[in-house]
């Protein structure tokens, strides 16, 4: 009974708050929405049993992605009344297409209740052991049998890291930045000189 | 326990959601972003739901790897987005195309 409440609490406000995400006029409230869209993911996932991939969704989305998502928002100046001039243009079309693909999705969900579509059973390779808790059940399948694919996940991340540095790094012109191998690669005898000038008379430099 | 269609129509809903966001904002690259990191959330409940009513965990390791690519994606797209916008002055996408290499 609590289970279906809070089944149906998280996913109304996940969907309505991903509506009001893709309606908002300022984008620092679809983005607020979008975060708000994300906790109650991780609650819907929670709920199943998935505690792991919950938390994950909330330190790395709500976490990294989002907050990415508002600085961008907060450090660009754009003009966002010029860019929603076609909405009111594109959403007839917008509509009718996103209720056919529902109606679509949703004829699939109906033929496979009514039985006509048998789901594939799992061999059991995958399955949980008894006693783990979900955390270190996914810890014991992930660097075991996934660990190749683990590792390419951090070479993905790492590309994406160098690649965002690399787009967004602009050498500034007339900045005068500290050259430490100059500086190192100095001698004093190129930096000094040793005068005996005569009295009365200066030095030339 | 909810029935597992309960979870793929609500997923269903959100993914066509963000279907719906990247029509409706076609200008604004900044919602069109966020509508697909709808869509990538709403494969990942579907990933997880699955995987729990079939009690095998390789949905939600998958789910893991869905979330890599997300943030990689969302990483490098809002990096083009900064440089398109010092370079232009505006994030409108009609005229992309003069985005060369």
């Amino acid at each position: 009974m609590i289970q279906a409440f809070a089944f149906y609490l998280f996913a109304t406000l996940m969907i309505a708050s991903g509506a009001i995400t893709i309606l908002a006029r300022n984008p620092v409230h679809s983005v607020l929405w979008l975060i708000l869209a994300f906790f109650n993911a991780a609650g819907l996932m929670v709920l199943v049993g998935a505690e792991f991939i919950a938390m994950l969704l909330i330190i790395v989305y709500v976490g990294a992605v989002a907050v990415l998502f508002l600085f961008v928002v907060m450090m660009l100046d754009i003009d966002f009344a010029e860019l929603r001039a076609g909405f009111v243009n594109n959403f007839p079309l917008g509509f009718v297409l996103a209720v056919v693909l529902l109606a679509e999705l949703v004829l699939g969900v109906g033929a496979y209740r009514a039985g006509a579509l048998p789901l594939g059973v799992a061999d059991g390779s995958g399955a949980a052991a008894a006693g783990l808790s979900n955390t270190a059940a996914i810890g014991a399948l992930l660097y075991s049998r996934y660990l190749f694919l683990f590792e390419a996940a951090g070479v993905i991340l790492l590309v994406a890291m160098i690649g965002a540095i690399v787009l967004t790094h602009r050498q500034r012109s007339g900045v005068r930045g500290q050259n430490i191998s100059k500086q190192v690669a100095r001698r004093p005898e190129d930096a000094t000189i040793n005068v005996q000038p005569e009295v009365g008379k200066g030095v030339s430099l | 326990m909810i029935g597992i269609e309960h979870y793929v129509v609500v997923s269903a809903i959100l993914f066509v959601l963000g279907v719906l966001g990247i029509f409706l904002n076609r200008k604004n690259v900044i919602i069109i972003l966020m509508a697909i990191e709808l869509i990538l959330l709403s494969v990942n409940l579907n990933l997880v739901a699955f995987s729990a009513a079939l009690h095998d965990l390789v949905g939600q390791i998958f789910a893991m790897f869905v979330l890599t690519v997300a943030a990689g994606e969302a990483a490098i797209g809002l990096a083009i987005l900064v440089i398109y916008f010092r370079g232009r002055g505006t994030i409108a996408v009609d005229d992309v195309n003069r985005m060369k290499g």
